[in-house]
């Protein structure tokens, strides 16, 4: 077992692993924070995605120990102070773009990333971005609609009004 | 996924030694490793990650050779080659998608040759230089068939050696569920003559289509490909595609290839 200290969420955490002990296990399991969905486990669907120092990464892709010393951030970190939802996720609530939610956390984390390298997106652009992220409800319309509102886009030209 | 340890190493020194330990083995970005593990294909008693050498990290640029480092992420390599070598850029910013740019590497890509990667497509029509912890590997020595390469047991690829074409183009025919090549071809003209790289076609991996880089190389156009056919024989066949329609998208991919070249 080794000790690995990184801040998940702006809180320091320091918890024992082993060398296969996944980014993703550590979270759920060790720290209990089972907003990061694994859906795939084999790093094709993004539920699991997070951000370590920054990078939106799949945390089921990623050894526990490759993020000692890090900062890590998941989807319990995202709303506002106050509790209230975040730009992002509110704009995920207003449009409609989750239906059961499991794909939710790697798609508010992922759009994170996408809206702080390009904060305002074309359709297109937001499409690719995506690439990564599987979602079986939505059919994907609702949650590009979301995001260009959380980029402060129109989105009376996306289809599936 | 089995038992085994991590170690991380800051210097290449050291990450050699430790590889010297009996099954041991290279971690890059963990993009294709991780997977293999948890599918326990294979058993490794430790990794020795190599993301946290800085030796073996970024881009050097003198002049017409880019110096890659082994351990560079696809996404660095994306916005750091936008300027240098725009075609090399682009190929980058489009494997998988963004979480696995931001962990894999070059040096990963490079090491595990997969038939459908984009890596050793530009790495051999570049010309290519692989630079290891003991040798330099031309490209044209270094892709030796699907999953193959002259890499020895426990040698790291520490460094790419990447000449800068005047024109070059990757064209990626994307196999949607997995984002890899189905077939991608990567087309380079130096001023001695034009280089002509196919991925995701052939059971041999990566290779050059010599016979395009003939014709390329008397006249750069679309057009001087056009008589020019593509044997299917030992292409790979597969749900996603007969060694037939391989064949034709390598002659098609080439074509737009040389098309956008800029
Ligand atoms: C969803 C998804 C989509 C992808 N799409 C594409 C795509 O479109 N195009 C594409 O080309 N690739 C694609 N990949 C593969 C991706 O590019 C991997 O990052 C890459 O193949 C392996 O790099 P890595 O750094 O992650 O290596 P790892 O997975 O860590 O290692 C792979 C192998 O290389 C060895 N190794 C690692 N680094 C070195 C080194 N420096 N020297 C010697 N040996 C080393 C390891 O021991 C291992 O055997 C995709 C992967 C995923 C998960
Ligand atoms: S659970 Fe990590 S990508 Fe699907
Ligand atoms: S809302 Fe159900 S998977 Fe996306």
């Amino acid at each position: 077992m080794t000790t690995v200290t990184m801040t998940v969420n702006g809180k320091p955490v320091s918890e024992n692993v082993e060398g296969r002990t996944l980014l993703s296990t550590l979270l759920r399991d060790d720290l209990r924070l089972t907003g990061t969905h694994i859906g795939c486990d084999t790093s094709q669907c993004g539920a699991c995605v997070v951000h370590v120092n920054g990078e939106a990464v799949k945390s089921c892709t990623m050894f526990a120990i490759e993020a000692d010393g890090a900062e890590v951030s998941t989807i319990e970190g995202q709303a506002n102070a106050d509790g209230s939802l975040n730009v992002i996720q509110q704009a995920f609530q207003d449009h409609h773009g989750l239906q059961c939610g499991f794909c939710t956390p790697g798609m508010v984390m992922t759009t994170a990333s996408l809206l702080k390298e390009n904060p305002k997106p074309t359709e297109a652009e937001v499409r690719t971005y995506l690439e990564g992220n599987i979602c079986r409800c939505t059919g994907y319309h609702n949650i590009v609609k979301a995001i260009m509102a959380a980029s402060g886009q129109d989105v009376s030209a996306i289809a599936a009004e | 996924m089995y038992a085994f340890d991590i170690e991380r190493p800051t210097s290449v020194a050291d990450a050699v030694a430790a590889l010297k330990d009996e099954d041991a083995q290279a971690l890059g970005g963990g993009q294709t490793l991780i997977p293999t593990l948890k599918q326990r294909l294979a058993a490794p008693s430790k990794l020795v990650s190599l993301t946290g050498i800085a030796d073996m990290q970024g881009i050097a640029n003198d002049g017409d050779t880019l110096r890659i480092g082994g351990a560079t992420t696809h996404a660095t390599v994306a916005v750091d080659t936008a300027d240098t070598y725009p075609a090399l850029a682009d190929l980058a910013s489009h494997i998988g998608d963004p979480a696995v740019r931001n962990r894999g590497t070059i040096g990963g890509s490079l090491a595990n040759n997969d038939p459908s990667a984009c890596y050793p497509a530009v790495a051999l029509a570049s010309g290519a230089t692989i630079i290891t912890n003991t040798r330099e590997i031309a490209a044209d020595d270094y892709f030796q068939g699907m999953f193959t390469t002259a890499l020895e047991d426990g040698e790291i690829v520490t460094a790419i050696s990447m000449p800068v074409p005047e024109k070059a183009n990757y064209q990626k025919f994307v196999q949607p569920a997995s984002r890899f090549a189905l077939v991608g071809v990567f087309v380079a003209k130096f001023a001695d003559g034009v280089r002509v790289a196919v991925t995701g076609a052939s059971n041999e991996g990566v290779h050059r289509w010599t016979e395009a880089e003939d014709a390329l190389s008397a006249d750069f156009s679309a057009g001087a490909i056009a008589g020019l056919t593509v044997s299917a024989d030992n292409l790979i066949a597969d749900l996603h595609g007969s060694p037939e329609y391989r064949a034709h998208l390598v002659k098609v991919m080439t074509g737009r290839a040389v098309a956008a070249a800029s």
